[in-house]
């Protein structure tokens, strides 16, 4: 009953009327970047990216899809211990599983003797597969942002609690503030206004983007995932530019309060430190990624397996994700997007991820 | 990727898992990351937990707002 009001269209034909007699007022065409990987999806399927532009905005995907950010090296670090260690488990997400890199992919590679990959749903379904499988080793592969990091901290905790020893994390985890201020001060792109990702904004809250409003004088608000979210956004961010009055507003109330959710934020910090992280495309960012704490190194797969993951390996010849990620080019603009890189044949993340810019450009058109 | 639909919550066990209804269809939860809940609340859900309560009246404020711009077009 929720979606179907979020999705009316009398509604989105109201906004949208009130959006574009704010861009004659404001005089120019605002670039506003959608932070979160969904939000393009959402963009994209309900065909607002066009009727946008139409109407003097032009929309920039952002940084927002975990998987996309997550360089080659981890993922080779992964297909290294699947094919090289005996009784091994490695278990991620779907999507993690056909990220291509110099080594292949996770699907295509040639598990060693005794060991398989394993897709799950929920970090917790690894603890299970730990006991179900004593005599083997179970590697998460976690990749995820604010919104997967508490269930990821809440299975670390139960996995010392209850003595799974069998059982680690790879980690590919990302913080989402410090790579939007890596946009704002490489000043590579002018962004006029930023739609912040409604679900990582449920447990980290507003705070943590202010410095954007504050030190670089950009709007922004948070918003949810519905087509009439999106443009209620763009009507806020469109506000705040005619009033010359940057702010963090909140948008998504029905599902973000101004203090996130404060529980999940202390599993967070029980169980990780940040750690300065080389990101795919903006490079090494500090403070930017979580590592276990020293007291539950055990489950790190890192030391664990003695992996050595340098920041070496480069997007596969003629992948461009770097510079979507950035903002810097659209899907399109790739010369590889349609001819060499097609959901069925992906030459980077961006084109396998359900968040990924290039999926969603292919996907649903532009 | 983020489910933007809520489910509703059809059981909640002393553990602190249960079971939601999304679009139908019946999930096991984790409910270990969000306080205050009760069976027939709106969540948002993520990798197998509840990470938000939805707020029903903050629902009803966006309408009434929607339904303002509508009036005023
Ligand atoms: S279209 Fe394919 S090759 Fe080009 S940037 Fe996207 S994923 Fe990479």
């Amino acid at each position: 009953m929720i979606v179907e009001s979020f999705r009316n269209k009398e509604f989105i034909e109201a906004i949208l009327k009130k959006i574009q007699e704010k861009i004659k007022k404001i005089g120019f065409s605002p670039k506003i970047m959608e932070v979160c990987g969904t939000h393009t999806m959402t963009i994209h399927k309900f065909g607002l990216r066009k009727l946008l532009k139409d109407s003097g905005i032009e929309m920039l995907s952002g940084p927002g899809c975990p998987v996309c950010v997550t360089p080659n090296e981890i993922v080779e670090a992964s297909i290294d211990l699947l094919s090289n260690h005996r009784n091994l488990i490695l278990a991620t997400f779907g999507d993690m599983t056909r990220v291509p890199t110099k080594k292949g992919s996770l699907l295509t590679s040639i598990p060693a003797e005794g060991s398989f990959k394993k897709i799950v749903y929920s970090p917790e379904e690894c603890l299970n597969i730990a006991k179900e499988n004593r005599d083997k080793e179970v590697v998460f592969l976690g990749a995820g942002f604010e919104t997967t990091i508490p269930s990821i901290a809440f299975t670390i905790i139960r996995a010392f609690k209850e003595k799974i020893y069998n059982f680690s994390l790879l980690s590919a985890l990302w913080l989402i503030p410090p790579p939007l201020q890596a946009i704002v001060k490489s000043e590579e792109i002018n962004i006029n206004g930023f739609l912040y990702p409604g679900h990582v904004s449920t447990i980290i809250g507003k705070k943590p983007y202010e410095f954007i409003a504050n030190e670089y004088k950009i709007p922004g608000t948070i918003t949810g995932f519905e087509p009439v979210d999106i443009l209620l956004g763009i009507n806020d961010i469109l506000d705040q530019i005619l009033e010359s009055n940057p702010l963090v507003t909140i948008q998504y109330k029905r599902a973000v309060r101004p203090e996130g959710n404060p529980k999940a934020m202390n599993m967070i910090y029980e169980v990780f430190e940040k750690k300065d992280a080389n990101w795919r495309g903006l490079g090494l960012i500090p403070q930017s990624g979580l590592k276990l704490k020293e007291e539950l190194s055990q489950f790190d797969a890192e030391r664990k397996f003695n992996l050595k993951i340098k920041s070496q390996s480069k997007d596969l010849r003629g992948c461009r994700c770097g510079d979507v990620l950035k903002g810097k080019i659209s899907p399109p603009e790739c010369p590889s997007f349609g001819k060499t890189c097609s959901p069925e044949s992906p030459r980077g993340p961006c084109m396998v991820s359900f968040e990924g810019a290039c999926l969603a450009y292919y996907k649903y058109g532009y | 990727m983020c489910l933007g639909i809520p489910a509703k919550v059809i059981e909640i066990k002393e553990d602190n898992t249960g079971k939601v209804d999304y679009l139908g269809t019946k999930i096991k939860v984790n409910f270990s990351l969000i306080d205050d809940i009760k069976v027939g609340d709106y969540v948002i859900l993520h990798a197998g937990f509840a990470i938000s309560k939805l707020d029903e009246k903050e629902v009803e404020e966006t309408l009434s707002l929607l339904k303002d711009f509508i009036e005023n077009k």
